[in-house]
């Protein structure tokens, strides 16, 4: 399973509830769509840094970084690939 | 389940009294109302009161080997009796019982002290080898079922519960001070301690093999956790999930079988419901359900209770507690828990368990177990989000994640912050300290102590943590910070406390056994092989249990917060600021001087602001509840003792 994926089923299953993966769009954004508040961000980073073994500093803890499956996805990809 | 007595003197010239042996086994004849037998010869008595389950007609207790030289007095199930029994017979052993006990004898003469690795059950056994001149008193894996000892110079005393070792005492027995400075640290003293002087119990999964007035200690089993990353089981979560799905339908199965009804206990939430859900989908057993109702909403679970009532058809027995109820049934509680409590929740679950016997039921099931094993507790939670925030103290986010657990912190305000470095970072700088995990909840509980008196604070030598510290295995620190978590709840809260005080003790306050399981040791050690994160997934609390079994419930059970058992506390008693009358008298300022533990006058202040309505904090609560039910112990166990159990 790719990153996007992996991301993807982590918010459906803890915040969406539901195994279908179009109720997401990787391009939608968390914030906008009430899908995520700010602690919940946090899970989301908590959660990057358990399953991709990478360590998230506070001035990264921004919008840009985790407000969509594709912002993730291309933080993790710079974090795992430096 | 029943009750074991016993006594073995040193010198075998001596001669036990069955007299003094049935003494004790009356003491505890509400574990076993369905009879009472015993075995005498010269040094060696054991006694036993049986609650029949299996073999109503022929399973009288002790029970002997072919030739009468091994004799056996049991408290608990054998769950696997069947094939051990079918094992046992090929190899030519001849049995005179259809019990579950009479396997003991057998297996133990097959693969001698070893055979207690062939158990699956809960049991207290007391194994007498007249030829070896060996007593063997064994306790089951987890501390499901009791058993207490006193060595003297002369002999060594043992039973299923306190009170019948009090019975062979002269004099009334003393408070092991030292175990009430753990027990309002941890909730319960540190194994194998007990709150009564010179009284320890055998500790969960330990044998004790006493011969010519030695004790050797052994213990047979532990929870045990991968060294490394690269141990834990490999598999996908669907494969694991299907694995842990397997273990727990069979653990159920192998728990239904008994000569008399079995039936469940339903608390609305995921684990019993789970239990409900495999009796109803696995087996042919009649679906018997029993759940408790608060007359506090807040505590209240009983619309989730119905959901699932009506989802699988059970037929269902309730009993509703009201506050009330809590402060009349709490001085028989403390009879029955032995020892002080912080909280009241014991009481209810006496309650439920005389509804379960009102119905004319003997055994139930219960979900106990799932949350430390699965890792369902807002503990492990707590711990994850302090471990987040360790890896970068001085961040300015990562603490906020606490607000996921604890919603009503404040924590973007300067009073926030300080309050969350106070309490919650406690020992942040030191993640790899063995009890990082339980400092803040250990560091509340011992406010209690603030209510000490200085006489019993002068006499207290020992810190506590570090006692805790030396009974952790040396293997500990190796561990991953969540199976360290883990190992402390079993080991303290769950086996001190929720398994006795709160389990067995109220169970068997009316003569119901219990039957748990998710502590079935098949899957606690395959639990214990899975990755933390697949146990809690972020901050989903039982990842791979709602998935092994989620496909059985209605998803407002499986997604629900989980909301943890609680009774009324303070609330109970003070009813408009008017207290019933034997707790004023408990508390009054000449009784508690007299009883020497707590300071009379921080006592009296205690008092006067609950009557004024504003003790409402959780320090308040188990501050009040400490005292009082310690109170209520010297009162029952020390003051009443000449009363309430026979002398010499």
């Amino acid at each position: 399973m790719n990153i996007e994926d992996k991301v993807k089923e982590y918010i459906l299953e803890n915040y969406l509830f539901t195994d279908d993966m179009s109720a997401l769009g990787n391009d939608d954004s968390f914030i906008e769509k009430g899908i995520i508040d700010s602690t919940g961000i946090l899970e989301v980073i908590f959660f990057l840094e358990e399953t991709f073994s990478l360590a998230v500093e506070d001035d990264e803890m921004v919008p840009e970084n985790f407000d969509s499956v594709n912002n993730i996805a291309a933080f993790v990809n710079k974090k795992t690939a430096a | 389940m029943c009750g074991i007595a016993g006594i073995i003197y040193h010198d075998a010239e001596q001669h036990v009294s069955e007299n003094e042996l049935m003494r004790m086994v009356a003491q505890i004849a509400h574990r076993g109302p369905d009879g009472s037998g015993c075995y005498v010869k010269n040094n060696i008595g054991l006694g036993h009161a049986r609650l029949s389950i299996i073999d109503l007609e022929g399973g009288r207790q002790p029970i002997h080997n072919e030739d009468h030289s091994v004799w056996v007095s049991f408290n608990g199930e054998i769950f696997n009796f069947v094939e051990l029994k079918r094992e046992l017979e090929g190899r030519g052993h001849r049995f005179y019982t259809q019990s579950d006990t009479e396997v003991i004898v057998h297996l133990y003469e097959e693969y001698g002290d070893a055979f207690v690795n062939h158990l699956n059950g809960q049991f207290a056994i007391a194994l007498w080898d007249e030829q070896k001149n060996t007593l063997l008193l064994i306790r089951d894996r987890l501390g499901i079922v009791p058993l207490f000892y006193q060595q003297s110079a002369q002999r060594l005393v043992f039973a299923s519960e306190v009170k019948s070792i009090l019975s062979t005492f002269e004099h009334s027995p003393s408070l092991n001070l030292s175990a009430l400075d753990q027990l309002m640290t941890f909730w319960s003293p540190v194994s194998p301690g007990s709150l009564f002087e010179g009284i320890s119990e055998v500790s969960p999964g330990e044998m004790l093999t006493i011969k010519n007035g030695e004790i050797h200690c052994q213990q047979y089993w532990d929870w045990a956790f991968p060294d490394a990353e690269g141990e834990y089981r490999g598999g996908s979560e669907e494969q694991l999930a299907g694995e842990l799905h397997d273990l727990l339908i069979d653990s159920t199965r192998i728990r239904l079988r008994s000569d008399v009804p079995v039936g469940a206990y339903l608390s609305g939430g995921l684990d019993s419901s789970v239990l409900v859900s495999i009796i109803h989908n696995h087996s042919d057993a009649h679906l018997r359900t029993f759940s408790i109702g608060f007359e506090e909403s807040g505590l209240d679970e009983q619309s989730y209770q119905d959901g699932l009532i009506q989802h699988l058809g059970a037929d269902h027995s309730r009993i509703i507690c009201s506050n009330r109820d809590v402060a009349d049934n709490f001085v028989d509680t403390i009879w029955h828990t032995e020892a002080p409590v912080l909280r009241t929740a014991p009481v209810p679950m006496r309650l439920l368990s005389g509804l379960v016997r009102q119905q004319g039921y003997k055994v139930v099931l219960t979900g106990e177990g799932a949350d430390e094993v699965l890792g369902g507790y807002d503990i492990f939670k707590e711990t994850k989000i302090r471990q987040f925030w360790a890896k970068n103290s001085d961040s300015s986010f990562r603490a906020s994640l606490l607000k996921r657990l604890y919603p009503y912190l404040d924590i973007s305000k300067r009073q926030g912050q300080a309050y969350l470095k106070n309490f919650f970072g406690m020992g942040i700088e030191q993640p790899d300290l063995a009890y990082f995990s339980h400092l803040p909840r250990w560091i509340t509980t011992a406010k209690c102590k603030d209510f000490f008196s200085d006489d019993l604070k002068s006499k207290l030598t020992e810190n506590p943590y570090d006692i805790i510290e030396n009974s952790l295995p040396k293997v500990l620190p190796r561990w991953h910070y969540f199976n360290r978590a883990q190992y402390i709840e079993a080991k303290s809260l769950m086996g001190g406390y929720l398994l006795c005080s709160q389990g067995d003790r109220m169970l068997m306050a009316n003569s119901i056994e219990g039957r748990f399981p998710f502590l079935d040791h098949r899957v606690i050690e395959f639990a214990n092989t899975l990755h933390p994160k697949l146990k809690m997934k972020v901050l989903n609390e039982k990842f791979l249990l709602k998935k092994a079994m989620g496909k059985y419930l209605p998803s407002n059970i499986v997604k629900r917060y989980k909301q943890p058992y609680r009774a009324p506390d303070i609330a109970a008693f003070s009813h408009g600021g008017v207290l019933p009358d034997y707790v004023e008298e408990l508390l009054s300022e000449s009784t508690v001087r007299r009883f020497g533990y707590f300071d009379p006058k921080r006592t009296h202040l205690l008092v006067q602001k609950i009557k004024k309505g504003r003790a409402i904090g959780h320090k308040d609560n188990m501050a009040f509840i400490g005292i009082l039910s310690t109170q209520i112990w010297h009162r029952l166990f020390i003051e009443q003792f000449h009363e309430r159990f026979s002398v010499k």
